[in-house]
């Protein structure tokens, strides 16, 4: 049972049946679909909260307490606003843009685990790359960017979107090799391997954040996800003060929302995914104690440092990312894969 | 902007911008930055040809901010004009009064008394403090850092405050006007002054924290707009522009007025000619300023802050009562207003960006027959091309703020 997996109890029955089966995987798929939609919506009403409270204002305060609908109003305006396009766009790839964006953002999710209770956890495809599955998808979003650049018949998305191009070949190779370590140690692609990787120190049995085996993998890892996501100080492709909007320069209503959502959609994966493979997921966890407190707290403590370094640092140019991603994250990268193999042939012979 | 048809003059020097062959000729690419940009400082439109992302050539288009400031002075009586010359540097006030009113002072050949002259340098030095905040947080912002933005303009609004404090208007303060200042401080206004000079030593330092050792402020500024000492004379830079060139220029030392040569202070020169040094120069003015505000505070002299002149400044209220002549200079005053002699002057002061000089002439009547406002945003702008060629996009962003212009203050 490969696909759909609840851990306990063994399930048999529904899934035996073909068309329960798949029954089955849809309503995985609506239900992650809507719990994805509403943590993205918090994420934003998080950030505004958050920079809020870092530049000394309230921060959103006005619709429902504490502010908490201002994203339905939000969501409401963005949908009801007059779709708009600027004439000479390339009318397919204009639309193609934001939906890969988004299409990306969620597919990746296909993947990734979240935890749920003792002993439970959730998630809608069990495949044994996980890891490489949700980087081809999540690269993805460089497409996006690129096409929505291109085809909106503006220098400064043009311009945006060449800027993604750049940004995409630095931090990749930096991305990819900062796991393989994980993977050296863990011997496994698996996503829910990884976050249940255990060890046998003296008397401790029990699973271990990888952050304390593989804490440069850590900051490369964090350094290079930021890049993916495009936030600050790495937010090059929209650099609003400089390129305006950057590749969405020219996209309005329902169609910026989607490149809005992807971008935070990104944010949550990959602060997910840090958590997954360096802070152990779910763990710890008891029958008292349900999983999803430490699996959502540490996401949510993520998110906490993507927000700060937004509020606090200034925006790198793009020859001083393509600089740090060849010439300092690579080399790190690269020595780290090679020690941290020797290390663990030295210790398991 | 210079006539053509006019030979150069024997004084001054001309220098001609090269033309360069249009961008569709080559494989530039020629982009519009403004007049609506978010980082061009209002409407300061800049046509730049990019190769790549590589700036090879920028020519500043500048007018759409045109409000005709010194032609309306022409048709406003002389105390009247105070009013206008708080508008067309929106960030520095009451520097901007300075300049007119001494201008006028000195066509009349009258001088403030010392009271007035030390509540001028006050408020010359908060509205700097202001105007450089105002820079700091724009420029930081620009440069992606959004929390300096906010905290800068939590300092600014304490003299916002002060200024509506003690003038009634938080930013158009027409405070410093000729023959002296418009009102005494209040008590309320020492207290708020007291806290600011205070609080704001650890603000600078907050700020400083957060960018002057921050290794992407510090490689997003140093070296990025390089401007040597020669070419910043060359094109006329004043203010930070200049001194963060090496080059040891300060009004306020070197053509000393208000009596800034009766306070110890250090006028701030880096020699790094590019814009993490003009930050710094920037940074140590706030400093400055409030060891002058508080030297100015410490000693303020008593008496009147007004000359005492009923042809120039109407008479007390209570007087109106008695005196029938003071009804009449009331009535002249406020109909007619006063007629400095035929003549014209010229007053240079140091304001937040440079020498803001004041040219004024009289034809002897009630009102002026020219102002003309020498104003350090718009020669400081002419740098902009000598800063940026060579440079990326992302710098240009750099290279515009630290130039610090103020676009109403370039049109006029």
């Amino acid at each position: 049972m490969n696909h759909l997996y609840l851990s306990y109890p063994n399930p048999g029955g529904i899934f035996s049946n073909p068309v329960g089966y798949w029954v089955i995987v849809a309503l995985a798929i609506v239900f992650t679909l809507f719990v994805l939609l509403t943590a993205t919506a918090y994420t934003v009403w998080y950030e505004r909260v958050l920079l809020g409270r870092f530049q000394r204002r309230p921060g959103p305060n006005r619709v429902g307490p504490l502010g908490l609908l201002q994203l339905a109003a939000d969501g409401i305006k963005l949908a009801t606003k007059e779709s708009f396009a600027p004439a000479g766009v390339d009318p397919i790839l204009y639309l193609v843009g934001p939906a890969v964006m988004v299409a990306a953002a969620f597919l990746a999710w296909a993947v990734i685990p979240v935890g749920i209770w003792w002993g439970f956890s959730y998630w809608i495809s069990n495949i044994n790359v996980g890891i490489l599955f949700v980087f081809a998808v999540s690269s993805m979003n460089a497409y996006a960017i690129l096409l929505g650049g291109w085809s909106s018949n503006n220098k400064y998305s043009l311009l945006g979107g060449m800027r993604a191009a750049a940004q995409l070949i630095s931090y990749e190779v930096a991305l990819g090799l900062s796991l393989v370590p994980i993977f050296i140690i863990t011997g496994s692609l698996r996503l829910q391997d990884i976050a249940n990787f255990s060890v046998h120190w003296g008397p401790y049995h029990g699973p271990i954040p990888l952050v304390i085996v593989a804490p440069l993998s850590f900051v490369i890892y964090m350094v290079a996800a930021t890049a993916e996501t495009n936030r600050t100080p790495f937010d090059l492709p929209e650099a609003e003060q400089e390129l305006i909007g950057g590749y969405h320069t020219e996209y309005s209503g329902l169609k910026f929302t989607l490149y809005y959502l992807g971008e935070y959609l990104n944010m949550v994966t990959v602060s997910t995914l840090a958590t997954l493979i360096f802070f152990a997921g779910w763990h710890p966890n008891a029958p008292w104690f349900p999983a999803f407190i430490p699996f959502v707290a540490k996401i949510v403590g993520f998110l906490f440092l993507y927000i700060w370094l937004r509020n606090t640092l200034p925006r790198l140019r793009y020859d001083m990312l393509m600089r740090l991603g060849w010439k300092v994250l690579l080399p790190l990268g690269m020595a780290n894969v090679v020690v941290t193999a020797a290390v663990v042939v030295a210790l398991t012979g | 902007m210079a006539d053509p048809h006019v030979s150069p003059g024997t004084a001054g020097m001309t220098i001609t911008r090269q033309e360069r062959s249009p961008a569709h000729e080559g494989e530039l690419l020629t982009v519009n930055f403004g007049p609506q940009h978010p980082s061009t400082h209002g409407v300061l439109r800049l046509v730049v040809d990019l190769d790549g992302e590589v700036i090879r050539g920028l020519r500043p288009v500048i007018g759409y901010l045109h409000t005709g400031i010194e032609k309306q002075m022409e048709a406003l009586r002389w105390q009247q004009g105070v009013v206008v010359t708080d508008r067309h540097d929106y960030l520095s006030p009451p520097i901007n009064n300075l300049a007119y009113a001494l201008a006028v002072e000195k066509l009349m050949g009258i001088e403030a008394p010392p009271r007035a002259q030390a509540l001028r340098v006050i408020m010359s030095e908060l509205t700097r403090i202001a105007s450089h905040l105002v820079w700091l947080g724009t420029s930081s912002l620009e440069l992606g850092a959004m929390g300096v933005y906010m905290y800068a303009f939590r300092d600014r609004e304490k003299v916002l405050d002060m200024n509506e404090e003690i003038s009634g208007y938080r930013m158009h303060t027409s405070y410093i006007r000729p023959g002296g200042v418009m009102a005494d401080i209040t008590p309320r206004f020492a207290n708020m002054l007291e806290t600011f000079l205070k609080e704001m030593p650890s603000n600078i330092d907050e700020y400083e924290r957060l960018l002057s050792k921050n290794p992407i402020w510090v490689a997003r500024t140093k070296n990025i707009g390089y401007l040597s000492g020669q070419d910043a004379i060359r094109l006329g830079a004043t203010g930070p522009m200049l001194r963060g060139s090496g080059v040891d220029w300060d009004l306020r030392r070197d053509r000393p007025y208000c009596g800034y040569d009766r306070y110890s202070w250090e006028v701030q020169v880096r020699t790094g000619c590019d814009c993490y040094d003009r930050y710094l120069v920037r940074i140590g003015e706030m400093r400055e300023a409030l060891k002058i505000i508080r030297q100015a505070l410490d000693g303020l002299p008593s008496g009147p802050i007004n000359v005492d002149d009923r042809k120039l400044l109407p008479p007390p209220r209570e007087e109106l009562e008695t005196s029938m002549e003071a009804v009449i200079h009331h009535f002249k005053l406020f109909t007619e207003g006063y007629a400095p002699p035929v003549g014209a002057a010229y007053v240079a002061v140091e304001s937040g960006r440079g020498e803001n000089g004041c040219f004024v002439v009289s034809d002897g009547t009630h009102k002026p027959r020219r102002v003309k406002f020498r104003s350090a945003s718009f020669v400081n702008l002419q740098a902009l091309e000598q800063m940026a060629i060579g440079s990326m996009v992302a710098d240009l962003i750099a290279i515009i703020g630290t130039a610090d212009t103020v676009l109403g203050d370039v049109d006029r």
